[in-house]
C-alpha cells in the first residue's frame, strides 16, 4: 500500500532493545564494581554519592549500596555547616522520592527515609505526610507506606482525631481496605476511651495520662456510631471481610481477668491441683503455697510433659503433711505476680476438698464478647438478623450472629445456632471442620454450664457430632465424663487435667490416640468401644493411670493383634476386667 | 494555502470535521489513504465544536447573519468544469442544523469598577441577541428595550475575539500550528486563580475578559469509560493528544432537591439518605445486572415489560428505583426490561475503571477530541482545509460513481471516496426525511448545584421529567479544572430530546434548579428563598438537528459516496464512533480500523531526514514530572490493575513533532 508509514518490524525492535539492554546491563556492572572498590578503599566523597545515585536510581533494592551511602552522608556531616547539612539531607529525600517511584515498594529506599530524617536538622514532617498520602492514594494496602505513616505521625505530633478522619477518609473511597479498620481500633481506644468503672483497679490515672495504662476499650456513644459504620459496609458488602473482623473487634474486646479460678486438693494423693483463668507458665509467676501458715517447697508440674503454659499445674505434698483424715488443713496459693491468693479448707474426715469460682458466676464464656450492656448487643443481633433475611446465605452474617448469640444466652439460643452452624458447613464447605470445631467448642461451653447449673461433677456431651475437645481445664473437678456417639479423633494431652475422673466413657467414636489418659489418679474406668486404636502401644499411656481396673476395647482394630490377650496383661497388669 | 497548491487527486475527500468525518480521516490517513479534509466552517469540529465566551458570541453572530443571508448561487463558474458522461451534484452552502437560538444575560453590566456601587436600577435586566422576539413574555423580555448598548457590547466584542481567540480562528491547513496553539494554552489556562476572585461577583465585563477560559461545547457529551470512544482513543494512541478529568459525581434532582446518586460500591457505603436495607437492596440488584445474562429466571417473565415494572418487582424501595431507572440505566418509563437491564449493566461495567463514576470528560471540552483524530490523520499525511468547502460532486453517468469534486475555489480534485457530513446534502438528494431534534442550553452559573467539600468536581444531573411522558433532562455542570469555565463560575450543559424550541423544554428546569436573577448582577443574598440556588449569570438556548437516525437508504447519491450523521442526542458517543468504523469498512473493508499508531522511534525515514524525537520527560516541568510518578506508581499497584490504563489516558499530552511529513504525490 502506498503512502503508509514505515514501521521497524518486531525483529528490529528486539535487536534494539536487547542491545540497549546489554548496553545497561554492561554500565550497571561497571558502576558496582567501581562503587565496591572504593567502600573497602574507605573513600566517602562526593562521587561515591554520584555513583551509588546512578545505580540506586535504576536498582533502588541495593541494600549495601544504601548502607555504603550512610556512611558517606555521616562522613560529610562531620565536615560541613549546619545549613549544608541540611541541604544535604534535603536533597537526599527529593533522591529516595525518585527511587520511590521505580519501586514504591521498597525496604531500602523506605528505611534510608526514615534514617534521613533523624540526621535531618530540620526535618519538614508535613511534606512527608504529604508523601504518605499521596502514595498510599496510588496503593493504599502499600505497608511499606504505612510503616512509614506511623513513624512520621508519631514524630510530628499529629493529632489523633486527625488522624481518625484520615481513616474516615480512607474507609470512605474503598472500604474493602483492612489497614485504615485495623488502624483505627488503635485510634479510638485513645480518642474516645471507655471510662474506668472498676474501682478495684482504680489505681491508674486518667487514661490520656499514660498511653500504656488506657483501656482497650471504647466508650458506648462512639461503640454506637462504629456499630453504624460497619453496618454501612456490611450491609453494602456483606462478603467483604475487613468490616466484618471490625465489627468483631467492636464487639468483642473484654480481656479475661487473671486469677486463680480453682483449687483442689486430694488427700489420698496429697497432691494440689491450681487451675488459672488463663494459661500460664507455674514456674515463672511467682506461685507460692502456704499450708497451715507454713509456706511450703514445692515442685510444680503440668499435667502433662507435652505441655508448657496450660491454665492447670500440680504438685505434690510432702509425704504425710495431709494424710491423716482427722486433722484440718487450711491452704492457700499466692500468685505474687498478680497480687492474688485463693484459700482452700481441708476438713476433718473429707477425703478431698477444693475453692473455685464457677463458670456461671463468672458468665466466663461470655467474655470473648465484651460485657456491653446487653441491650446494645440485642439491637446488633437485629441488624444482623435483618441482613440474614436479605443474604441466607452469608457466612460472615452467620458467624457474626452465632457470636451475639452467645454472648446474649448461650443455652437460650443453642439451637438455633446449631442450625446457624448447619447452614454455615453448607455455604462454606472449605472451613467445614473450623466450623465443627467451633461448634464443638460451644456444645462443651453449654455443657458445662448446663452442669455447673445443675451443680454436678458428671459431664455428658454424647450424640453432639463433636470434633474437637477444649476447655478441659474446667472439668478438673468432673468424675464422670460421657463422651460417646462423637466424631472424637483424639484425646489431647489437655485430658490429664482431669484430675478427678474415675469413669470415661467415649463409645462410638473415632479415636486414635490416647494420649491425655495420662496420670490420671482416680482413672478407674474407661470405655472405649467402636473407636479406631490400631496397636497395642497406643495403650501404653493407660499404664500410667494405676487404678485402671476396667477397660472395654470391643470393636477396635487393635483386635487383630496377634496375642492380644497376653500382650495387654503384660502392659496393663491391673486391668482385671478387659473386654475384647 | 492558495488553490493551485492542492494536489488535484486525493484517495478520500472529507467534507467536515465532526466526530464521525475526522475518525474516518485519521483511519484512512493511518492506514496510507491520501486524505483531504475540509470544512467549510472557520472552526474544527462543525457541530461538536468548542468555542471560547468570545468565539460562542461571534458563532452566535454568524448564526443571526445566516438567517439574514439571502442565498446567492453562481453555478456558472463551475458548470464549465463538467465534461461529458459526468453529472453535476451540487451541495448545500448554508448549515441550517441550529435553530431557536436565543440568549439571556444576567450578569451585572457594570464595569469591574463600579462593582461596589451596585446601582441596580440603572441597569438593563437582560438582553437578548435572538432577532425573534417572543410574544410570550417571560420577564426578562419586558425590559429588552431599556438598553440597547448590551448588544453593541456584544459585537464590539466579538471584532474583538477574531484575534483573542487563535484556536477558533485557525483556517490555515498546517495542522502543526494547531497543536502549537494546543501547548499553548496550557500555561494561560492554569486553573489557580488567587481565591480572592472567588469572592467577586462575576459581571459580563469579566466573562467576556476572561472569555479564552471557557470551552463551551455545542454538543454535550461524556465518555463511557469502556465506551468505543475510550476504547479507539486508547487503540489507536490518539488519546496521547487529549487529557481527561473524571466525572466526580452523579447527581439526580428528586422532589425539587439535588442529592447523590449512590452508584459505586463506595458511593453506597457512604449515602446518608439510604437505610441500610435499602444499600443492600441496591447492592445486590446492581450486582445481578452486572452479569444478568447468566440469570435469565430472574426477568425472563419481564421481557415484553417495561424496566420500571421490573424494578417494582425487584421489591426496591421507590427511591432506589429512581436511581437505577433514571440515573444510572437513563432510561424512560417505557423502556423495555432486557434494554434497561443492559444499560444497566454498561453503566456498571464502565465504573471503577478510571475512578468512581463510568464517565470521563476532556479537559477543555468534547472539541477537543475530534481535534485529536484530525491530528492523527495530519501526521499520517492528511491535509487540512478550514473555510474550504465543496460546491458539487462530480458523478461519472455510466458507474453513477463520484469521480472527483469542485471546491469553492473551482479546482476540480479526483478522488476515490466521498465521504460528507449530513448537513452539506441538498433535499434534492434526499429520500426521506427523518429529522428529530436535541434541545440544548448552555448556562454559566456562579456555583455548584450541590456544593461539597471540593467544589472541583464535574457532575452528572439526571433531572426526571417534571411530566411522566416528557423527556428526562441531562445536565453535566463543570468546574474551572475541567478547563471549560472561568474560576469562580460553573458551566452547565443541558440537553433533552426535543418536543418543543430549547427554551419550552428547558426553561422549567433551569428556574426549578437556579436561580434567575430579576435584575442583572442582583445579589442572591437579597433574594429570599432562593439563597441556596446558584444564579445564572448567562443562559443560551438552542436546537440542535439530530440525523441519526438516517441511514443510507435515506440519500439518493452515488455508492461512493458516504453521509455521516451529526452528533447524536446520547449521552455517549458510541453512535458516532460505530458508523465512523463501518463508514471506514465500505471505504477500505480490507484494512484493520485505527491500528495503533507506531512511537515515533520506530518509525524508519526515507533519504536521510533527521529522525523525529518525541519530548522526553526530563524535559517536563515538576507538574509532568509527578504526574509521571503517580503513572508509574501506578502501574505497580497491584490492586488496581486498570491503573496503567488510566495512567495511559490521564498522561500530559505529549507533542510530538511528527506533523511535516509531505504528502504522498503517488
Amino acid at each position: 500500500m502506498h503512502g503508509r508509514v514505515k514501521v521497524k518490524t518486531t525483529a528490529q525492535q528486539e535487536e534494539e532493545k536487547r542491545k540497549e539492554r546489554e548496553k545497561k546491563l554492561k554500565a550497571f556492572v561497571c558502576a558496582r564494581d567501581s562503587v565496591l572498590k572504593k567502600r573497602s578503599a574507605g573513600e566517602h566523597d562526593e562521587e561515591a554519592l554520584d555513583l551509588t545515585q546512578q545505580l540506586l536510581s535504576s536498582n533502588p533494592d541495593f541494600a549495601t549500596l544504601w548502607n555504603y551511602r550512610r556512611e558517606v552522608l555521616l562522613h560529610l556531616e562531620t565536615l560541613r555547616e549546619k545549613d549544608e547539612v541540611q541541604k544535604l539531607y534535603e536533597s537526599e529525600l527529593h533522591f529516595i522520592e525518585a527511587c520511590l517511584k521505580v519501586n514504591p515498594k521498597s525496604y531500602g529506599c523506605w528505611h534510608h527515609r526514615s534514617w534521613v530524617n533523624t540526621r535531618l536538622p530540620q526535618p519538614d514532617w508535613t511534606r512527608e505526610l504529604g508523601l504518605c498520602d499521596r502514595c498510599l492514594s496510588l496503593d493504599e494496602r502499600n505497608f511499606h507506606c504505612w510503616d512509614y505513616r506511623r513513624l512520621v505521625v508519631k514524630e510530628s505530633g499529629v493529632s489523633v482525631e486527625q488522624e481518625l478522619q484520615f481513616t474516615d477518609r480512607l474507609i470512605g473511597s474503598n472500604f474493602s481496605n483492612y489497614s485504615s479498620w485495623h488502624y483505627r481500633s488503635t485510634l479510638l481506644p485513645q480518642l474516645r476511651p471507655q471510662p474506668v468503672l472498676d474501682s478495684a483497679h482504680n489505681t491508674s490515672p486518667s487514661p490520656s495520662a499514660s498511653p500504656q495504662s488506657h483501656s482497650h476499650r471504647v466508650c458506648e456513644e462512639q461503640l454506637l456510631k462504629e456499630y453504624e459504620l460497619a453496618h454501612n459496609a456490611f450491609f453494602t458488602d456483606p462478603n467483604d471481610q475487613s468490616a466484618w473482623f471490625y465489627y468483631r473487634w467492636l464487639l468483642g474486646r473484654a480481656e479475661r481477668e487473671e486469677m486463680i479460678s480453682c483449687v483442689y486438693v486430694s488427700r489420698e494423693g496429697e497432691r494440689v491441683s491450681v487451675a488459672f483463668s488463663k494459661p500460664v507458665h507455674a514456674g515463672s509467676v511467682g506461685l507460692m503455697l502456704v499450708l497451715d501458715g507454713q509456706p511450703q517447697q514445692v515442685q510444680w508440674r503440668n499435667a502433662h510433659p507435652r505441655l508448657r503454659h496450660s491454665p492447670v499445674w500440680l504438685c505434690d505434698l510432702p509425704a504425710g503433711s495431709i494424710s491423716d483424715t482427722s486433722n484440718e488443713h487450711n491452704l492457700t496459693i499466692h500468685w505474687t505476680d498478680k497480687h492474688t491468693h485463693r484459700d482452700c479448707a481441708l476438713y476433718t474426715g473429707c477425703a478431698e476438698s477444693w475453692c473455685r469460682d464457677s463458670a456461671t458466676d463468672q458468665e466466663l464464656f461470655r467474655s470473648e464478647l465484651s460485657v456491653e450492656k446487653s441491650s446494645v448487643l440485642q439491637a446488633e443481633l437485629q441488624s444482623c438478623n435483618q441482613l440474614l433475611d436479605l443474604e441466607p446465605q452469608n457466612k460472615w452474617c452467620l458467624l457474626t450472629i452465632i457470636l451475639l448469640m452467645r454472648a446474649l444466652d448461650p443455652l437460650g439460643h443453642e439451637k438455633e445456632t446449631l442450625t446457624h452452624f448447619q447452614t454455615l458447613k453448607e455455604v462454606d464447605a472449605m472451613r467445614s471442620s473450623y466450623y465443627s470445631d467451633l461448634c464443638s467448642k460451644f456444645l462443651i461451653e453449654n455443657t458445662i454450664l448446663k452442669m455447673e447449673y445443675a451443680e454436678v461433677r458428671v459431664f455428658s456431651l454424647s450424640n453432639k457430632k463433636l470434633t474437637t475437645l477444649c476447655h478441659l481445664d474446667q472439668l478438673l473437678l468432673v468424675t464422670h465424663i460421657n463422651l460417646s456417639s462423637n466424631q472424637l479423633q483424639h484425646l489431647p494431652p489437655q485430658f490429664s487435667m482431669l484430675q478427678c475422673l474415675e469413669v470415661l466413657e467415649a463409645d462410638d467414636n473415632a479415636i486414635e490416640s490416647l494420649e491425655g489418659l495420662y496420670h490420671l489418679p482416680k482413672l478407674e474406668e474407661v470405655s472405649l468401644k467402636n473407636n479406631k486404636i490400631c496397636k497395642v502401644s497406643d495403650l501404653e499411656t493407660l499404664a500410667t493411670c494405676t487404678k485402671l481396673t476396667r477397660l472395654d476395647l470391643r470393636g477396635n482394630p487393635v483386635h487383630k493383634t496377634d496375642d492380644l490377650e497376653s500382650e495387654l496383661s503384660l502392659i496393663l497388669p491391673l486391668v482385671t476386667a478387659l473386654s475384647l | 494555502m492558495a488553490a493551485e497548491d492542492l494536489p488535484s487527486q486525493f484517495d478520500v475527500v472529507i467534507l467536515g470535521t465532526g466526530l464521525t468525518e475526522s475518525v474516518i480521516a485519521a483511519a484512512c490517513s493511518r492506514v496510507g489513504q491520501s486524505v483531504l479534509h475540509l470544512d467549510r466552517r472557520n472552526y474544527y469540529a462543525g457541530n461538536w465544536a468548542s468555542f471560547t465566551f468570545n468565539g460562542l458570541l461571534s458563532w452566535i453572530e454568524e448564526y443571526k447573519n445566516q438567517q439574514e443571508l439571502q442565498i446567492t448561487e453562481s453555478e456558472q463558474e463551475w458548470r464549465s468544469l463538467i465534461e461529458d458522461g459526468e453529472e453535476a451534484v451540487p451541495l448545500n452552502s448554508v448549515d441550517s442544523s441550529i435553530s431557536n437560538l436565543e440568549v439571556f444575560c444576567y450578569a451585572s453590566e457594570e464595569e469591574e469598577q463600579e462593582e461596589e456601587t451596585k446601582d441596580l436600577l440603572t441597569c438593563p435586566n437582560a438582553e437578548t441577541v435572538s432577532e425573534e422576539t417572543n410574544s410570550d413574555s417571560t420577564e426578562t423580555q419586558d425590559t429588552v428595550t431599556s438598553d440597547d448598548v448590551t448588544e453593541s457590547n456584544v459585537k464590539v466584542q466579538n471584532e474583538e475575539n477574531e484575534d483573542s481567540a487563535p484556536k477558533e480562528q485557525l483556517h490555515a491547513s498546517d495542522i502543526s500550528e494547531h497543536s502549537q496553539s494546543v501547548e499553548e494554552k496550557q500555561p494561560n489556562r492554569s486553573p489557580a486563580d488567587p481565591p480572592a476572585e472567588l469572592q467577586k461577583k462575576i459581571t459580563y465585563q469579566k466573562l467576556l475578559k476572561e472569555g479564552r477560559r471557557f470551552n463551551i461545547d455545542l454538543v454535550s457529551k461524556l465518555m463511557y469509560s469502556r465506551g468505543a470512544l475510550v476504547d479507539l482513543l486508547i487503540k489507536s494512541n490518539v488519546s496521547r493528544y487529549a487529557e481527561f478529568k473524571n466525572i466526580g459525581r452523579i447527581l439526580t434532582c428528586r422532589n425539587g432537591k439535588v442529592e447523590q446518586v449512590p452508584c459505586s460500591r463506595a458511593d453506597v457505603f457512604a449515602s446518608k439518605q439510604l437505610t441500610v436495607v435499602e444499600k443492600r437492596m441496591l447492592m445486590k440488584f446492581l450486582t445481578f445486572c452486572l452479569d444478568f445474562e447468566q440469570h435469565p429466571e430472574e426477568y425472563q417473565d419481564y421481557s415484553e415489560k417495561p424496566f420500571s415494572e421490573f424494578l417494582k418487582n425487584k421489591k426496591l424501595t421507590e427511591n432506589l428505583q429512581d436511581f437505577v431507572l433514571l440515573s444510572i440505566a437513563m432510561v424512560t418509563q417505557q423502556t423495555l426490561t432486557e434494554e434497561g437491564l443492559k444499560a444497566t449493566q454498561h453503566f456498571l461495567r464502565c465504573l471503577g475503571r478510571y475512578g468512581n463514576t463510568p464517565f470521563l470528560f476532556p479537559l477543555y471540552g468534547l472539541g477537543e477530541i475530534p481535534q485529536c483524530f484530525c491530528r492523527m490523520c495530519a501526521v499520517f499525511g492528511g491535509i487540512y482545509c478550514l473555510r474550504h468547502s465543496v460546491q458539487c460532486l462530480v458523478v461519472d453517468k455510466e458507474s453513477n460513481k463520484v469521480k472527483a469534486v469542485i471546491d469553492t475555489r473551482g479546482q476540480k480534485i479526483g478522488c476515490s471516496h466521498f465521504v460528507v457530513e449530513d448537513s452539506y446534502i441538498r433535499e434534492e438528494q434526499r429520500e426521506s426525511i427523518d429529522y428529530r431534534q436535541i434541545s440544548r442550553a448552555v448556562l454559566i452559573t456562579d456555583r455548584s448545584v450541590l456544593p461539597s467539600e471540593s467544589d472541583q468536581q464535574i457532575s452528572l444531573v439526571t433531572v426526571p421529567p417534571v411530566e411522566s411522558s416528557g423527556p428526562a433532562v441531562r445536565m453535566v455542570e463543570l468546574c474551572s479544572s475541567s478547563m471549560t469555565c472561568m474560576p469562580g463560575t460553573c458551566l452547565v450543559h443541558l440537553t433533552c430530546s426535543s418536543s418543543g424550541t430549547a427554551q419550552q423544554d428547558l426553561a422549567p428546569v433551569v428556574s426549578q434548579l437556579f436561580h434567575i436573577p430579576t435584575t442583572p448582577g442582583e445579589d442572591p443574598s437579597e433574594g429570599t428563598g432562593e439563597i441556596s440556588k446558584p444564579a445564572v449569570l448567562w443562559v443560551m438556548y438552542f436546537n440542535m438537528r439530530d440525523t441519526s437516525a438516517m441511514d443510507s437508504s435515506c440519500y439518493s447519491l452515488p455508492s461512493n459516496v458516504h453521509v455521516c450523521t451529526g452528533p447524536d442526542a446520547g449521552l455517549g458517543s458510541d453512535y458516532s464512533i460505530k458508523l465512523a468504523e463501518s463508514v471506514f469498512h465500505c471505504l477500505l473493508p480490507d484494512e484493520e480500523f485505527c491500528p495503533p499508531a507506531p512511537n515515533p522511534e520506530d518509525i524508519i525515514y526515507d533519504g536521510d531526514a533527521p529522525q523525529a524525537e518525541g519530548r522526553g520527560f526530563d524535559e517536563s516541568n515538576d507538574t509532568e514530572a509527578n504526574k509521571s510518578q503517580a503513572e508509574e506508581e501506578g502501574t505497580t499497584n497491584e490492586t488496581n490493575p486498570e491503573n496503567s490504563e488510566a495512567a495511559e489516558m490521564d498522561s500530559v499530552a505529549q507533542e510530538t513533532t511528527l506533523d511535516t511529513n509531505p504528502p504522498s504525490e503517488e
